[in-house]
């Protein structure tokens, strides 16, 4: 290769091209880099024990001392918002990796061979869309437990169709393009040719679907949740923080629903946001 | 002296229109497209030959059989004495003799993988076929890119950083990288201007005589067949309707085809304009043609009773020129 | 200031400067582009990818991309200035006096609408056409451009048709209104050979039958020689040469055009008898290009030609009127 340290360098400058360039890709990348830091260091950094109650602090506004208020058990909201993140991103990261790898390869092999296997990928994948989609999530969380490894594959169960329906079109379009004809005649044989050529064009458009899924995962994780079928108590996670929170918005504690709940628009926000950019860094022809 | 290539009635058939199960039920049947039907063909060491014909005479699959991307439906293909029709398309990536047989594609855009450095546009079929260590391979590389005039600083670019000439330099170092004895172009200009052209057909000339190739170059622009190839086989509908040398083909056209193929190409000359012989009527149908017609009746300007009942067999004018076409005369 | 021409010329374009805005800054795509057209004439605006010429067409056309923006020039058409029309104007002038073909047949045809519509549609929005007077006017045309069997191809699609067939039909919309100019976007690009000779001669034949005037698009300075009486040469947004196509054959003025035939292969030239043109475009972003845009590959380059603004030159020919852009043209031909 024409110097590996090369191609990062020049990657380098590549991903800062990317992210100074658009002033929308580059607050949504900073948001991003905000929410994993969060994530990974926050627990270390919250001023509360999310877990600890605290009778005698019990559903107290947003104060110099909770910025966020306490909620029904005295526990610091906004301890909870921070440490929520982790559990939250871990499971949008999780799903939406576990249903990126299986649904391209799935539909990038419907879309190449054809045949039986676009067949029976087809029919599974409409047997899976027949369902309402949450409505399907919560029946494979209710029939296999409520783990977070449960919700994270009812979350990539539900989107695989998805995948495997933009993977296996931009694979068709790509069957017999002049550069597979090439690699053909260069000597690689059919696995090859559908890894190392087709899949990397698929990419940048699968990268788009990747930063939409996971707005989508983090709110079917805190859907599931809401109603119960999700984490489960007194685990800190948004879902179930905005269903305690929804109890007392009538009775005019507005702080408990509201933090978390901005705390999900947020990272949805910035997940769909940094789609464009996401497919900007893949994507070669927007190097230059 | 043994041909590099020899072709033997060669076929190849697609179905076409699947009829869906109630008109199954009514007895229809998918209808069967002869792209390439019955087609002799042979390529001497270092011989250039031509492939004329227009859209959809089945040239381009032609080349593709040739070049064993696609299987053929009938026939045989000796390559330097070894029948490599047997040998099925998709096991043929991994076969020795893959790398004797390469292809030039038609547009230098599509032929690159856009995701790929030129760089590794070019090491990819000797990583493939012929692997080398890594510092070896640069050199390799770099050797190639000097042989198609390609300056080295372009090999880190990707192909939408690059001309038109340079992605066609491209495709050529590529094709040659392994030293391939045939070389199958398909149309490899067309998509390129003028001055390009020029350069390009410059190079593959000088790269046949030293890396000692033969070509089998399809165009359907007559006038690059001029420069470049030494034999020239005319094509219409899957079938082969003249072969000869160029000066036999250019000189002494037989097939009304061929003659009417010569007098669309403008004479380059301002305001004469060349006796142009018009085809009127429509193409005969590829799908499920009948065998004993021949495929250009009904566009051809001659035509008798014989035309319709006898397919017309390639039949020799003169040593090394034949023609199919019951109204050829013999030279 | 145009060559001057017998009749009042019928598409008069007169100092025209495009620029486009892109990311990588402004390409000046155009300048001072600059050739007329008369009733019933043939011209040719030829040139390699990247010269302009279809950039032209669609400033004249009015169909510039967004990112485009006439900085100067005037475009006289009919008595008035096409750069200066409004939409509506525009709207109307275009499909009945003015129209155009373009390079991909099957790609600039309406895929979901059969070719009948397409052609009654014209007719609808122009000449108020309907029913099924619009259908025998559009069996009308598609006979006229020698569509076989046309009662039944007034109901395909244009997946249905070939290629030559599908610039027949498109060769039919554009001529359905009797516009008095026809400009032809690399008509036959792609198409092969006896197919682009009958699209040529079609062209031409109707050219001539309607008294239209025609502006054909090409990289091919052999068909145009065969089918335009002058050829207008481009080389990165400026005309270069303009003259009558047998001065152009027999002794052109200007490098560039010598350059292009000289890589133009014809009947009786071997390989080793063409050469290429060294060197590339410039870039046309750069904020110092030269006056003349040839300069950094034209082997005759001298101290006047690096002025930095550069003036076309008239040179009367015995075969007509002829102008050069060029500091130092070549010498005229001698006689035979």
């Amino acid at each position: 290769m024409a110097g590996a340290a090369d191609g990062i360098g020049a990657y380098a400058r590549h991903l800062r091209h990317v992210v100074t360039e658009n002033p929308v890709t580059g607050g949504a990348f900073a948001l991003f880099v905000l929410l994993v830091l969060t994530a990974v260091l926050g627990p270390a950094l919250v001023p509360y024990d999310p877990l600890q109650s605290n009778a005698a602090a019990t559903l107290q506004a947003p104060s110099a001392r909770h910025w966020f208020g306490t909620d029904q058990l005295g526990r610091d909201v906004f301890s909870r918002v921070v440490v929520a993140t982790r559990l939250d991103m871990t499971i949008a990261f999780a799903s939406v990796l576990l249903v990126f790898v299986t649904g391209t390869l799935t539909g990038v092999a419907a879309g190449h061979f054809g045949g039986w296997v676009d067949r029976v990928v087809g029919r599974v994948s409409d047997t899976i869309m027949a369902f309402p989609l949450f409505v399907l999530a919560m029946g494979i969380v209710a029939a296999l437990g409520n783990t977070v490894g449960n919700i994270v594959l009812a979350t990539a169960v539900v989107n695989f169709p998805l995948y495997v329906r933009v993977a296996r079109a931009e694979a068709n379009v790509r069957r017999d393009a002049g550069f597979v004809e090439a690699a053909r005649i260069s000597g690689n044989g059919e696995a090859r040719v559908v890894l190392f050529h087709i899949l990397p064009n698929t990419l940048p458009i699968m990268m788009v679907q990747v930063s939409l899924t996971l707005g989508y995962a983090i709110l079917n994780a805190a859907g599931l949740s809401f109603i119960g079928l999700g984490v489960r108590p007194p685990t800190p996670e948004w879902g179930i923080m905005v269903a305690d929170g929804a109890n007392y918005i009538q009775s005019g504690e507005w702080w408990i629903a509201l933090f978390p709940g901005l705390a999900l628009m947020l990272a949805v926000f910035c997940f769909n946001l940094l789609g464009d950019g996401l497919r900007d860094l893949i994507d070669p022809r927007r190097r230059t | 002296m043994t041909a590099l290539l020899d072709v033997a009635g060669l076929c190849r058939r697609f179905t076409v229109g699947q009829p869906g199960p109630i008109d199954r039920l009514r007895g229809r049947k998918a209808g069967v497209l002869h792209a390439v039907d019955g087609v002799d063909l042979r390529i001497g060491e270092g011989e250039v030959l031509g492939l004329v014909g227009e859209s959809g005479c089945g040239k381009s699959t032609l080349a593709r059989v040739v070049a064993r991307l696609i299987d053929p439906s009938e026939g045989s293909i000796r390559f330097a004495g070894e029948d490599i029709a047997a040998i099925p398309a998709r096991r043929f990536a991994r076969h020795p003799m893959r790398r004797a047989i390469q292809m030039v594609f038609q547009d230098p855009t599509e032929s690159l993988n856009p995701r790929w450095t030129a760089f590794d546009c070019i090491a990819d079929p000797i990583r493939r076929m012929a692997p080398l260590p890594a510092a070896k391979l640069a050199d390799r590389v770099r050797e190639l890119a000097d042989l198609v005039s390609l300056p080295e600083a372009l090999l880190s670019r990707f192909p939408h950083q690059l001309s038109g000439g340079q992605k066609a330099r491209v495709g050529i170092a590529r094709a040659v990288a392994l030293g391939p004895r045939l070389l199958v172009l398909d149309e490899p200009t067309s998509a390129l201007d003028v001055s390009v052209q020029v350069v390009v057909l410059k190079l593959l000339d000088d790269l046949k005589r030293r890396l000692g190739m033969s070509y089998l170059f399809v165009t359907h622009d007559l006038e690059v067949v001029r420069l470049v190839c030494d034999r020239v086989a005319v094509m219409y509908l899957g079938r082969m309707a003249e072969v000869g040398s160029v000066e036999q083909i250019f000189r002494r056209p037989s097939h009304p085809y061929t003659r009417a193929l010569l007098s669309a190409v403008p004479t380059g000359e301002p305001g004469v304009a060349p006796q142009r012989i018009t085809l009127s009527g429509d193409p005969r149908s590829p799908i499920d043609p009948d065998p004993r017609v021949c495929r250009f009746l009904g566009r051809c300007p001659q035509g008798t009773d014989r035309c319709a009942t006898e397919m017309p067999q390639l039949r020799p004018m003169a040593p090394g020129h034949a023609a199919a076409c019951h109204l050829a005369d013999a030279a | 200031m145009t060559v001057a021409i017998a009749n009042p010329p019928l598409l008069a374009v007169e100092g025209l400067s495009v620029t486009f805005r892109t990311r990588a800054g402004d390409v000046k795509a155009l300048e001072r582009v600059s050739f007329a057209v008369g009733r019933g004439e043939t011209i040719a605006i030829v040139g390699e990818s990247g010269s302009g010429k279809s950039v032209t067409a669609q400033a004249v056309m009015g169909i510039l991309d967004p990112a485009g923006r006439v900085a100067a020039g005037r475009i006289g058409f009919g008595g008035m200035d096409l750069l200066q029309a409004s939409p509506r104007e525009l709207a109307d002038m275009r499909g009945r006096e003015l129209a155009m073909i373009f390079q991909n047949p099957r790609g600039a045809l309406n895929p979901i609408r059969t070719v009948g519509d397409q052609i009654a549609d014209v007719l609808a929005r122009h000449e108020n056409l309907k029913g099924p007077a619009a259908r025998a006017r559009a069996m009308e045309m598609l006979a006229l451009v020698k569509i076989t069997d046309p009662k039944r191809r007034l109901d395909a699609y244009p997946f249905e048709l070939s290629g030559g067939m599908c610039q027949r039909v498109m060769i039919a919309l554009a001529l359905s209104c009797r516009p008095a100019l026809l400009i032809a976007d690399e008509p036959t690009t792609g198409l092969d050979v006896t197919t682009q000779a009958a699209i040529m001669d079609l062209v031409g034949e109707l050219g001539r039958s309607r008294g239209m005037a025609t502006v054909l698009i090409t990289h091919d300075l052999g068909l145009a020689a065969e089918h335009c009486g002058r050829i207008v040469v481009m080389h990165a947004g400026h005309v270069v040469e303009d003259a009558p196509a047998a001065a152009i054959f027999a002794g052109p003025r200007h490098p560039y055009t010598a350059k292009l035939l000289a890589a133009t292969p014809r009947p009786g030239r071997r390989l080793d008898d063409l050469a290429s043109i060294p060197g590339g475009q410039p870039d046309l972003r750069r904020a110092d290009l030269p006056g003349c845009r040839f300069l950094d590959r034209c082997e005759r380059a001298g101290d006047p030609c690096r002025a930095t603004e550069l003036l076309p030159v008239e040179t009367p020919d015995a075969a007509g009127p002829r102008r050069v852009l060029c500091a130092r043209p070549l010498p005229v031909a001698v006689a035979a």
